[in-house]
């Protein structure tokens, strides 16, 4: 048994102690020694005192608001995202491969200068936010403002999850829905955004971890006052200001918390509808 | 390659493709093309003389000195471990490899501010190491060291994101040939191994280094108010336009807004690039 167990053992290239070694030695050091100071920090927090922060109108109103705006802005971009990912991929049009390519600028931008860029156009004097201010809606200082940085930095995350899916549709299906006597409408309904739910899910889901923990290109257009347009992330910067190391982490424990679950559900979806489809295949 | 399908689409009545692509091209002026426009815009408004000045002013210099330390510092290092970790995950099976892989994404998880705090707590005076540092005469928090460090950690996983589909695509197939015709293990990575990934490196440190210049959020938290001192661009951007010098502040962005820019257009000739090997390789 041992002699075949080895024999049957492919051979390795050269390099793994050193290339393993280090991988591992540089990810401990960087990431997850950190990580462990902040976990240990918020455990080792006395419960009382971790909810009598937490609790805290001003914590409370920051985390409602970080939550809900985050929530919204993936929702739409779950809206406008579909319907850019579906023109870039199904329709041809002038300038597409520009726009395609500039679907990523979210990301590439430092969150600091789309942070000024954003503030500056949907101030109440800017090129946009000029417009609706005097109908009484501010674009900026407001949490409209919040929630159009966070629709910002989502929306690459939706279209770049749904474009690889809207490739790989079957187009026999729809074909084959249509000859059936399908409307357009109804094969759209019923074929074609079922088969795209699972990246649809992911989209979101990316969208709304990444906004969760936004801040530089928030900061600037929120205009950040307490208990209206002051986001987490901003508060415990201000707790930190304050010296407040124990109240910066908690409220930082629970938002990573939420992020990291939130991630650990897109590993779910996506096993939930592998598994799924592949029963049914 | 999408060329049979194109005929298939025309299934869409065209108001629908006109009212689609329209939405599309409204949402991403709005969202995207006026943000960028507006850096631009702004930044040379009153004059290229107060460009000019914007950007050689001393603190201005000085921050520009300090987001090319820690760049200069933060990308080999990252390149190093992008390298190793994409040989690692790629060329070998063992227990636990997803986990290691989803690790090295974790940094794209956390928030920078949350990274900031985390260097804090390791590296601050009431933190795990920094009573011992400061006893050294190491300050590491509130200086360059943690401007470094944060980021370092915000730029982590660039290169290795890059690498590691692309090797788990490519196979060891080459390597092992290399390997059994004689070659060393370096020899294998260099001749065989290097000119496959050479673009995907390109592209991952550009991205790494635009990230790295660019990082504001786990910076801001580590670095000290005394401007000029460890102010890096974003920092300094930030200050300035808190003061209302916003044609200064939109000076320094275009620096970073360009960089950005340059990444995108790498971004694209990557993907033409892979695409094109791709095809050559179904031909052959």
């Amino acid at each position: 048994m041992r002699t075949s167990r080895t024999s049957c053992k492919r051979p390795q290239l050269p390099g793994w102690g050193l290339t393993f070694g280090f991988t591992i030695f540089y990810l401990t050091i960087v990431v997850l020694i950190p990580l462990l100071a902040l976990f240990l920090k918020s455990i080792t927090m006395d419960w009382n005192e971790f909810v009598a922060t937490m609790s805290h109108p001003r914590v409370l109103a920051a985390i409602r608001l970080t939550f809900g705006a985050s929530f919204l802005a993936a929702l739409i971009n779950v809206v406008f995202g579909s319907i850019t990912a579906w023109s870039l991929i199904r329709y041809r049009f002038p300038l597409r491969k520009l726009l395609d390519a500039l679907v990523d600028l979210p990301l590439a931008m430092p969150t600091a200068v789309s942070g000024i860029a954003l503030a500056t156009i949907y101030s109440h004097t800017g090129l946009v936010g000029s417009h609706p201010f005097p109908l009484g809606i501010k674009t900026a200082n407001s949490s409209l403002g919040v929630l159009i940085a966070l629709i910002f930095i989502g929306f690459p995350f939706v279209v770049r999850t749904l474009q690889p899916a809207i490739e790989d549709l079957d187009q026999e299906m729809e074909q084959a829905a249509a000859s059936l006597g399908a409307t357009r409408f109804q094969t759209v309904m019923k074929v074609t955004i079922p088969s795209l739910l699972p990246a649809i899910l992911t989209g979101f889901t990316l969208a709304f971890a990444r906004a969760l923990g936004e801040y530089g290109s928030v900061i600037f257009i929120a205009g950040n006052l307490p208990m209206k347009t002051e986001i987490a992330s901003l508060l415990i910067v201000s707790r930190l200001d304050e010296n407040d190391i124990a109240g910066a982490s908690a409220i930082a424990f629970v938002l990573l918390t939420a992020t990291l679950l939130i991630l650990l559900l897109i590993q779910a979806i996506g096993w939930y509808f592998n598994r799924r489809t592949g029963r049914q295949a | 390659m999408a060329s049979h399908k194109l005929k298939a689409d025309s299934v869409d009545p065209w108001w629908v493709r006109w009212l689609l692509i329209g939405a599309t091209v409204g949402f991403m002026v709005f969202l995207l093309v006026l943000p960028l426009g507006v850096i631009f815009w702004e930044a040379i408004r009153k004059g290229w003389g107060v460009y000019v000045i914007a950007l050689t002013d001393r603190s201005a210099r000085n921050a520009i000195m300090l987001s090319l330390i820690a760049a200069g510092i933060s990308v080999p290092l990252n390149f190093l471990f992008g390298l190793a970790a994409a040989w690692a995950t790629t060329k070998y099976s063992f227990p636990g490899k997803s986990l290691l892989i989803s690790m090295i994404d974790l940094p794209f998880a956390i928030s920078p501010i949350i990274a900031g705090l985390m260097y804090v707590l390791v590296f601050g005076l009431q933190g795990w190491l920094g009573a011992t540092l400061a006893s050294w005469g190491i300050q590491v928090i509130f200086a360059v060291p943690g401007v470094v460090l944060a980021t370092i950690f915000v730029t982590f996983p660039f290169v290795a994101r890059e690498l590691i589909p692309l090797m788990q695509e490519q196979g060891s197939e080459e390597e092992w040939a290399a390997i059994s015709l004689g070659a060393s293990g370096w020899q294998t990575f260099l001749k065989v191994t290097l000119p496959n990934i050479k673009w995907a490196i390109l592209y991952g440190v550009l991205l790494c280094n635009a990230r790295a210049m660019g990082e504001f959020g786990a910076v801001s938290v580590v670095s000290s108010n005394i401007r000029g001192r460890t102010n890096t661009i974003p920092l300094q951007i930030d200050a300035l336009y808190n003061d209302y010098k916003t044609a200064a502040a939109f000076a320094l962005a275009s620096i970073l807004a360009t960089l950005g820019v340059i990444t995108l257009i790498a971004k694209t000739l990557l993907e033409q690039k892979l695409e094109q090997q791709n095809v050559q390789e179904e031909s052959t």
